[in-house]
């Protein structure tokens, strides 16, 4: 079957469907993302990027590719390399016996990328599925692009091998057996509950919608003297949720797209409902990064208390959501 | 999200391409609309952005002035950090900092900048300079 590509919001969601469909269960980008509970909210004091503190809308890398196994039956198989020249071997091998490959790379080393994005982020997923015969430089099908890309050896070589925090190794992964298409009445509730549980049960109170409060109360606590710094804590937060393939609204609008999917295949209107109350949410999600970036511009004077309230107010409607959610599933 | 609200106002650091956010078709129902940028995101980007290109410029006058080696300009300006630098290339920080000393960075082993030169995708030539 000859490769197709389409363009997704989310990287790892948007490979994972890709994946799929070329080995003939066509699942779509929020399908993949819902089935896998990937939606998710973390804030991370102590993981520092550049000096700020990582927040995350979703789950860790990995999770949906991992997460797709079990309710599609998949068996997808991890390569990791100590090696480059071996990675890219195997590589070279699996694209040869007709593959798709999925890889995790590191933005910054992809030549494709535009400048002003390319920064040190190791988590990005591309689909390789073959070489240019004349250059011999990898056909690429990065899921956050309009169209296929195409990558230098010695350039996706660097991908896929740099260092530090979340290093790839060189990972390549690829679906061994064929994915069937799942009991939805039993799949899809079972992951619904998963994503409430994580949002509304972790025991920890930096993930879910404790750790949206826990944001606020460290936004609120942000020094007005030190403007710049604070403007670029805020800035991080809105960039995580905007910036870094989210479909917008950190994730809300996709897993909305899911429930509404979900409420078609199970005959169940109510997720119908749940998925509207979402969408409201996701567009509060950007009310606050607009506010933001008013701040981070001086249009309007650096508020972290107006910011950290309308956290506070986000955090209720999902914690409102969820428990509704929770009750439909 | 509405279809209709999906910025379109452009956003430079994209580079010309448009992402895929999900949006509210007219019939209700979610799905993929390309958007040009949002005003937000080019604004956040370009925070972040023009920060380390901050930092880079203000090394780049400190090792003209003789205050700091070429390594720090070019650490910055592989957008890294001080953590990152010593987790790439294996060495402890305070090493690393160590080399920012001009007369201990011009003394350092071909081996060792080498090592410098390879995690930051420039030549060691290029590193022992300022452009």
């Amino acid at each position: 079957m000859a490769f197709q590509h389409s363009q997704a919001s989310h990287c790892e969601s948007g490979v994972m469907s890709t994946m799929l469909r070329h080995h003939g269960l066509a699942i779509s980008e929020p399908m993949a993302f819902g089935l896998s509970a990937a939606m998710s909210f973390a804030y991370l004091p102590i993981v520092k990027i550049n000096g700020l503190p990582l927040v995350a809308y979703r789950m860790p890398p990995k999770f949906i590719i991992k997460g797709l196994q079990k309710p599609l039956g998949l068996k997808m198989r991890f390569e990791t390399f100590r090696n480059p020249a071996a990675g890219t071997q195997r590589l070279d091998q699996l694209l040869a016996a007709g593959q798709v490959v999925g890889m995790q790379t590191s933005v910054f080393w992809l030549p494709y990328m535009p400048e002003d994005l390319r920064f040190h982020f190791n988590a990005h997923n591309v689909l390789a599925y073959g070489r240019d015969a004349a250059s011999g430089d990898y056909l690429l099908s990065d899921p956050v692009f309009e169209n296929p890309v195409t990558c230098s050896n010695e350039a996706l070589q660097k991908a896929r091998f740099a260092k530090g925090v979340l290093a790839p190794k060189g990972l390549i992964y690829y679906a061994t057996g064929k994915p069937v298409a799942p009991d939805w009445s039993v799949v899809i509730p079972k992951a619904i509950k998963k994503t409430t549980r994580i949002m509304l049960d972790t025991p920890l109170p930096i993930i879910g919608v404790r750790g949206i409060r826990r944001l606020a109360k460290a936004i609120e606590g942000l020094d007005a003297s030190q403007a710049a710094q604070a403007k670029l804590f805020v800035g991080q937060v809105v960039r995580m949720q905007e910036e870094i393939g989210t479909g917008g609204g950190g994730f809300r609008f996709i897993y909305a797209s899911f429930l509404q999917e979900s409420a078609e295949l199970l005959a169940r209107p109510r997720l119908n409902e749940l998925s509207e109350a979402l969408i409201e949410v996701g567009d509060e999600w950007r009310e606050f990064a607009l506010l933001a970036a008013r701040m981070i511009r001086d249009r309007q004077p650096l508020a972290p208390k107006a910011l950290a309230d309308k956290l506070r107010q986000i955090a209720d409607h999902e914690q409102a959501f969820f428990r509704d959610l929770r009750r439909a599933a | 999200m509405l279809e209709s609200e999906v910025p379109q106002e452009g956003n430079i650091t994209l580079g010309g391409h448009r992402k895929a956010v999900y949006a509210r078709g007219a019939d209700g129902k979610l799905q993929i609309v390309q958007s040009a940028g949002w005003e937000v995101e080019e604004i956040v980007t370009r925070q972040a952005v023009d920060d380390l290109n901050r930092l880079a410029e203000e090394a780049r006058q400190r090792v003209i002035a003789g205050q700091t080696s070429a390594l720090e300009y070019h650490m910055h300006k592989a957008r890294m950090d001080v953590p990152m630098l010593a987790q790439t290339t294996g060495l402890w920080q305070w090493r690393i900092r160590r080399h920012f000393r001009p007369a201990i960075f011009a003394r350092l082993s071909p081996a060792l900048l080498e090592r410098y030169a390879s995690v930051m995708g420039v030549s060691s030539e290029q590193l022992k300079k300022v452009d």
